[in-house]
């Protein structure tokens, strides 16, 4: 008789899977529930926003990075403003500074609300997603109140911020950290300490702090890992050299200290949202060099001056120096960079972006290699995959 | 003809007409076990849960099972079709056939077999076919996982189970659900057997495929597992049995261990009201203990179920049944003897 092939069980993971983050399709081959092969496959959701933001001027690109990582829109626009302003060599005002870090923290505290919230609905735990969204629905009500939009905010502008902060909105995001250590707390009692939650994660889909670093990890998978990289710390910009905050390293490197870094990053950031509104000086949060940022409107009504610079930045935009330049912002879910080639014209020659959940997806396979399949949703989970930002 | 009359057809309307007093509550009540997990899981989530269909959503278990109803069932081709579809017939029959012994009150069972016990554990193992039957002939993936995943679990689920009621038969000395019900007459057996009960519970959570033991279903790992081809009135039975039985084994845990229709204690106020409300009450704690747990916990992975059955339930109910009788022995306290 003739031996017989034993083919592997194949199943198809996603892009239409509840667990699958967005468009993720998985090709899993299993023996048993046992998982043998990830091979994740991406280009689901692309879009072209690199080769668009070719055909765009500068202002024009910046409402393409909220749509990147979707979770937590203005840390994307960040990157590539302060790209842009690195090639302009341009100063931007201190409160503008004060305000894109605050925004920039409460992008983290709603990317990781999303994160661990949902990640524990993976696990099985129905009720955390739903109080999280309660939390990331007052968050996302303060970015509405300062830009207009509740998700895709374009706030963020080349030279600062589009608006200063409206009335009210420290004190009522002060009152809004006052409350948010509650229900951190809430959480923790239901998922932190839990047994099953415990046995489902701890040293499941383990990075050992070589291998996080040979597959461009970043971000909290990284730093699960034990090596405390943040370029918050490492590298400040903004005013991050003047903030206290501590950042949170796991030993581990498995999906339990992933979520657990993530939930103590939470609280980080709610520090450094305190600091921010106290510390944040009177002052423009736009730059005033109108050959960029557009003129106040009041002055438009009195100036030629202000409406010629308001009319070219409306119509042309404004001109960037020949020149390249590499930024990176740690983005909620890691290092997320912006490469940009300028070629002196109104829009950029190239932009290549950096997405941290695509170095993160490519360590799917050999994370769950060996594991269940319930552990494979897990290890997807702790990555903090969003397809957004992965298909660009 | 009057002989034809007195001595076939009206015990056979009899006998329908019970049957039906008994289904039909059932299945309002099924239908108010949705609506009451969706109200219990929104209070929990901080939200409110249906309150539009109807006076606070009451009407909603209708809507939605008119839905259900009016949905088109769709027989994936590459299945099985005749077992594709007696799968669903088997789960919801097995739920209902097994209400014919459980005493509501004193002397209100339809069937006051002397092997009550038995029998229930009979057809509650048999409720397994239904899944393994839907996950082989649905011949897809994920529900052929769902499949094996609810063989494995129901089996290692059945065997503490059967210890668990051991246990209680030593104590009652009789099969009969109502003997079992009467022994608890001084004291109910969750607290002197209160390990067993928790053990009970939590087998019952893993028997009707419950949080956090639902894998069979798991949502966020196999989109629904044995029953993702299923759709209309075949999703609506199995949706059916599924709560059935989780009221069949509430009722379960109140006959073995709260003390069936027996009021907390014989005092005035406590025992004018009728067994039957006790019952009922009694379920409904033991079923909002249900929807508690699957609005707490995260669910279990394949393994590690199998390894709280097999090597920490197991062990333990064995050894509280020979700790049992070995008390009863040494003190004399069989029942019977």
């Amino acid at each position: 008789m003739a031996e017989a092939q034993i083919k592997p069980f194949t199943l198809n993971f996603g892009p239409q899977h509840p667990a699958a983050h967005g468009v993720l399709r998985l090709v899993m081959e299993m023996d048993g529930e046992i998982v043998e092969r990830a091979d994740p496959h991406i280009g689901l959701l692309h879009r072209g926003t690199e080769k668009l933001i070719e055909h765009k001027t500068y202002m024009q690109a910046v409402p393409y990075f909220d749509r990147l990582d979707y979770v937590a829109p203005m840390n994307q626009e960040h990157a590539f403003v302060l790209a842009t302003e690195k090639l302009l060599g341009l100063e931007v005002p201190r409160r503008g500074q004060f305000v894109r870090v605050l925004f920039c923290e409460i992008g983290r505290v709603l990317n990781h609300l999303l994160n661990c919230t949902t990640f524990a609905l993976d696990v099985g735990a129905m009720t955390p997603p739903l109080w999280g969204f309660e939390q990331r629905e007052i968050l996302m009500e303060f970015y509405e109140r300062a830009s207009g939009a509740r998700l895709h905010a374009a706030y963020f502008r080349v030279g600062g911020v589009h608006q200063d902060l409206p009335a009210g909105l420290a004190e009522d995001i002060l009152a809004f950290c006052d409350q948010f250590q509650g229900f951190l707390d809430d959480m923790n009692n239901l998922l932190l300490g839990n047994r099953i939650f415990k046995q489902r994660l701890v040293d499941i889909g383990v990075v050992s702090a070589e291998e996080a670093i040979a597959w461009g990890f970043t971000g909290p998978c990284l730093r699960a890992s034990g090596i405390p990289w943040d370029l918050r710390k490492s590298q400040p910009y903004e005013v991050y050299d003047e903030l206290d905050f501590d950042i949170a390293v796991g030993k581990t490197g498995d999906c339990y200290s992933r979520y657990v870094c993530r939930v103590l990053e939470m609280q980080e950031s709610i520090k450094i949202i305190r600091q921010c509104i106290e510390k944040m000086p009177e002052g423009p949060v736009l730059s005033e060099d109108h050959k960029v940022a557009p003129p106040r409107r009041g002055e438009m009504k009195r100036s030629m001056e202000a409406l010629i610079n308001h009319f070219k930045l409306y119509t042309e935009g404004h001109h960037v120096p020949a020149g390249e330049v590499y930024t990176g912002v740690e983005a909620p879910k890691g290092e997320f960079g912006v490469y940009l080639v300028a070629d002196g014209t109104n829009k950029p020659y190239k932009c290549k972006i950096r997405a941290p959940g695509y170095a993160h997806l490519q360590g799917v396979d050999f994370m769950s290699k060996g594991h269940m399949l319930a552990d494979a949703v897990a290890i997807i989970g702790s990555l903090d995959i969003v397809f957004g930002e992965i298909d660009r | 003809m009057a002989e034809f009359l007195t001595g076939y057809a009206w015990p056979t309307i009899l006998i329908v007409l019970e049957i039906l007093a008994i289904i039909v509550p059932l299945l309002v009540g099924v239908a108010y076990l949705t609506y009451a997990e969706r109200r219990v899981l929104g209070a929990i989530h901080l939200r409110i849960g249906p309150n539009v269909v109807g006076p606070w959503g009451l009407l909603q278990p209708l809507a939605d099972g008119l839905k259900l109803a009016t949905k088109e069932p769709i027989i994936p081709s590459g299945s099985s079709k005749v077992i594709f579809l007696m799968a669903p017939m088997l789960t919801f029959l097995l739920a209902l056939v097994a209400w014919a012994v459980i005493p509501f009150n004193k002397g209100w069972v339809l069937a006051n077999v002397n092997v009550g016990v038995l029998y229930l554990f009979a057809i509650s193992s048999l409720g397994v076919y239904g899944i393994i039957m839907a996950g082989w002939a649905s011949n897809s993936k994920y529900a052929f996982l769902g499949g094996l995943r609810s063989a494995a679990q129901m089996v290692s689920y059945e065997v503490s189970i059967g210890l668990v009621i051991i246990t209680v038969l030593l104590c009652v000395g009789s099969m009969n659900l109502s003997d079992i019900v009467e022994a608890q007459r001084k004291v109910w057996f969750c607290l002197p057997l209160l390990p067993m009960f928790v053990v009970f519970f939590i087998s019952a959570l893993a028997e009707t495929n419950r949080p956090p033991f639902d894998l069979p279903e798991g949502e966020s790992e196999l989109v629904g597992g044995f029953n993702v081809e299923y759709s209309s009135m075949p999703f609506a039975l199995f949706f059916l049995g599924e709560y059935a039985n989780m009221i069949l084994m509430s009722g379960m845990t109140s006959i073995l261990f709260l003390g069936g229709w027996l009021p907390p204690a014989d005092i005035a106020p406590l025992n004018w009201i009728p067994g039957v409300v006790w019952f009922a009450l009694k379920i409904a704690f033991v079923l909002f203990l249900f929807l508690w747990v699957r609005g707490t916990l995260p669910r279990y992975r394949y393994d590690q179920l199998m390894r709280l059955g097999w090597k920490i339930f197991l062990p333990f109910s064995l050894i509280w049944v020979i700790l049992t009788a070995g008390f009863l022995v040494a003190f004399d306290l069989l029942p019977n003897a």
